[in-house]
């Protein structure tokens, strides 16, 4: 690309952006600013409820016995084991590059 | 061993006996009461890992999530006093764990996650008024340089982390289909906005983070992605707020 | 890094009126009908991030309402030094708010690096009251202020333990100067707990250090013997035994400002302010009888 015509695309690239944005942006700055509650978790100085479960496990710090139910979103989406498209063996079958180092 | 050292371990660790010397208001060995601490500690942050991975939990769903958080809180406990940071290592983790290999993008999605919190929590910045960019002759747009908003950040895929963000978090959006995105993050007012960027998108902005100028940065990506039109990834920027300042 | 927030004249000190826990669930009620609410607390520790919709809510509540900036994770009852990246936090969220009070917790979180978000009880003996000392020194230096130290709720007890709690707190006061915050339910719970009359816990505290109460709810579970173990959760109203003991108490020390804390479970509005409003009644009717 010659500088010049490089000018001329980043030139009318700035203007295509500055106009689609004009009337968005102003709706945005109207919202409300404060209210919203927090996306992450807090800190208190409340005991968790109970005696019993969570803490009174016993874990295989290993992570061995741990096994994966089928319950969540994962199970309806049909994406590959791989990015690059490739299938791989089930979860349950032990592979040699999968272990944590 | 110190009295510290005794909880810690105790609490983290079930199958150890409770600390000797503990004691009920009789005198007697305080037994189960030493549970409450155990339970305080692993449910308060198992409720911190559901809060600030929801995308994961609700991929994997309540139980598996739970099972993870006993075994990701015990080798990981927090390594700072600030709940709204838990996690970092959590992606990683994640990826490690031969039982989720088959669901490879687990990890870049809780990466998403991970930078959608930090978002929340970075500081404010004031934005540079857009319209000023356009007033510029084009070389001198050209040999400008960006500064960026603390809470704008990007996360590179080679999984649609995007779409599969979004099927977790929006009734209508479609499911997702296989193929990398990168999602740009912006905070316009106070909530985070993950949007995906085109192809060359991300590495555009990186190039202008490193304080390439404008012209220098779009060269060398329109290179490798001849299609690339700045003019898309440029206005999510402006319209999220992530634009502080512009330099010679 | 981001605006001071304006003071009202008011805000320098708590009143001796209702308060609640800060949550943010509740910002636009609490601005629209604060009711008998006339003070909050917010937990530090939630603040600490670098800007975003947490300081800018604390913000604009700082303009309506003093606030008290309560920590939960500063470890003072711990073995290892204060965390000083921490206490530097503290410091500078101190410093920008310039609140109403800061307050701490008798008790330990973080060992070894480790911070186990948790409230965990210390023995009571001549270290560790040397130690906590040391700490609530070094906290008060930093910040330039006064802070009040809360008594923790006690599930058990330490066979090494040397003082009673309300001897142990006094001790600390009068090495420190510290004040104290009492939390009525944390006495009822660890009075149940370890078998002894919450009054006499009261009577023998020093209450003419206490410059904040605190009310909440508890759970009921079952040690090893069946006998009732009331666990702090915060997910409840307060019962009417803590009622009465706040009454007790503020017959004894006179009004002071006092604060409902709901953590877990957390109501709507109405719900939280009904019970700020049981505690505005508590201290009028004590007023009425000064």
């Amino acid at each position: 690309m010659s500088t010049t015509k490089n000018t001329l695309a980043v030139a009318g690239a700035v203007a295509a952006a500055l106009t689609a944005l004009s009337t968005s942006q102003a709706a945005a700055q109207a919202k409300e600013k404060c209210y919203g509650v927090s996306l992450a978790g807090q800190n208190d100085c409340a005991a968790g409820p109970g005696t019993t479960c969570a803490g009174t496990s016993t874990v295989d710090y290993q992570g061995n016995a741990w096994t994966l139910v089928d319950k969540g979103t994962c199970t309806e989406m049909d994406l590959p084991a791989m990015a690059d498209g490739s299938e791989r063996q089930g979860s349950l079958e032990p592979l040699e590059r999968d272990l944590p180092a | 061993m110190s009295r510290a050292e005794q909880f810690t371990r105790a609490i983290l660790d079930a199958r150890l006996p409770v600390p000797d010397g503990l004691l009920d208001g009789a005198q007697q060995p305080a037994g189960r009461r030493f549970s409450v601490y155990r339970n305080n500690v692993a449910v308060s942050l198992t409720e911190a890992l559901h809060q600030g991975f929801p995308v994961i939990a609700k991929l994997l769903g309540q139980e598996n999530m739970d099972g993870l958080a006993a075994l990701y809180l015990r080798a990981h406990p927090p390594t700072s006093p600030l709940m709204m940071h838990y996690g970092d290592s959590f992606p990683d983790f994640l990826e490690g764990l031969e039982q989720l290999s088959h669901l490879g993008y687990l990890g870049d999605v809780a990466r998403l996650e991970l930078a959608l919190r930090r978002s929340y929590h970075a500081a404010d910045a004031t934005p540079l008024d857009a319209q000023h960019l356009g007033t510029l002759p084009p070389d001198t747009l050209l040999s400008s340089r960006l500064g960026f908003a603390p809470a704008m950040t990007v996360v590179r895929s080679a999984w649609p982390i995007h779409a599969i963000w979004a099927y977790n978090t929006r009734a209508d959006a479609p499911k997702p289909q296989p193929g990398a995105q990168d999602v740009l993050i912006t905070r316009p007012e106070f909530d985070p906005l993950p949007q995906p960027l085109p192809p060359g998108g991300a590495a555009w902005i990186a190039l202008l983070q490193a304080g390439e100028t404008l012209g220098t940065a779009t060269e060398a990506v329109t290179s490798d992605f001849p299609d690339f039109d700045l003019s898309a990834p440029l206005a999510l920027l402006i319209e999220g707020l992530a634009l502080t300042d512009l330099s010679q | 890094m981001f605006d001071r927030p304006d003071r009202s004249p008011r805000s320098n000190r708590l009143p001796d009126a209702a308060g609640v826990g800060y949550k943010p669930q509740h910002f636009q009620a609490i601005l629209d009908a604060p009711g008998t609410v006339e003070w909050l607390e917010i937990h530090a520790e939630n603040y600490m991030g670098d800007g975003g919709r947490p300081l800018a809510q604390l913000r604009h509540l700082s303009q309506h309402f003093p606030i008290s900036v309560h920590g939960v994770g500063l470890s003072i009852g711990g073995e290892a030094p204060l965390d000083p990246a921490h206490l530097a936090r503290l410091k500078h969220l101190v410093d920008w708010l310039n609140p109403a009070s800061f307050s701490e917790h008798l008790a330990w979180s973080t060992h070894d690096s480790h911070f186990y978000n948790d409230l965990l009880p210390l023995p009571y003996t001549d270290d560790t009251l040397a130690r906590v000392c040391a700490h609530i020194d070094q906290v008060q230096d930093t910040l330039g202020r006064q802070m009040l130290l809360e008594n923790p709720s006690s599930y058990l007890a330490f066979a090494e333990s040397t003082w009673a709690e309300p001897a142990f707190l006094h001790e600390i006061a009068r090495r420190t100067g510290c004040g104290l915050l009492l939390d009525v339910n944390n006495v009822f719970v660890s009075a149940t707990n370890l078998g002894y009359r919450p009054q006499d816990y009261i009577d023998a505290y020093p209450l003419d250090l206490v410059g904040e109460i605190h009310l909440g709810g508890h759970d009921e579970d079952a040690d090893d013997h069946g006998r009732p173990l009331l666990i702090d959760s915060h997910g409840a109203e307060v019962v009417d035994p803590v009622w009465a003991l706040l009454d007790y108490t503020l017959a004894r020390s006179g009004p002071r400002p006092t604060l409902v804390e709901w953590d877990t479970d957390v109501p709507d509005w109405v719900v939280l302010e009904a019970e700020a409003a049981r505690a505005a009644a508590a201290l009028n009717a004590v007023k009425v009888a000064a």
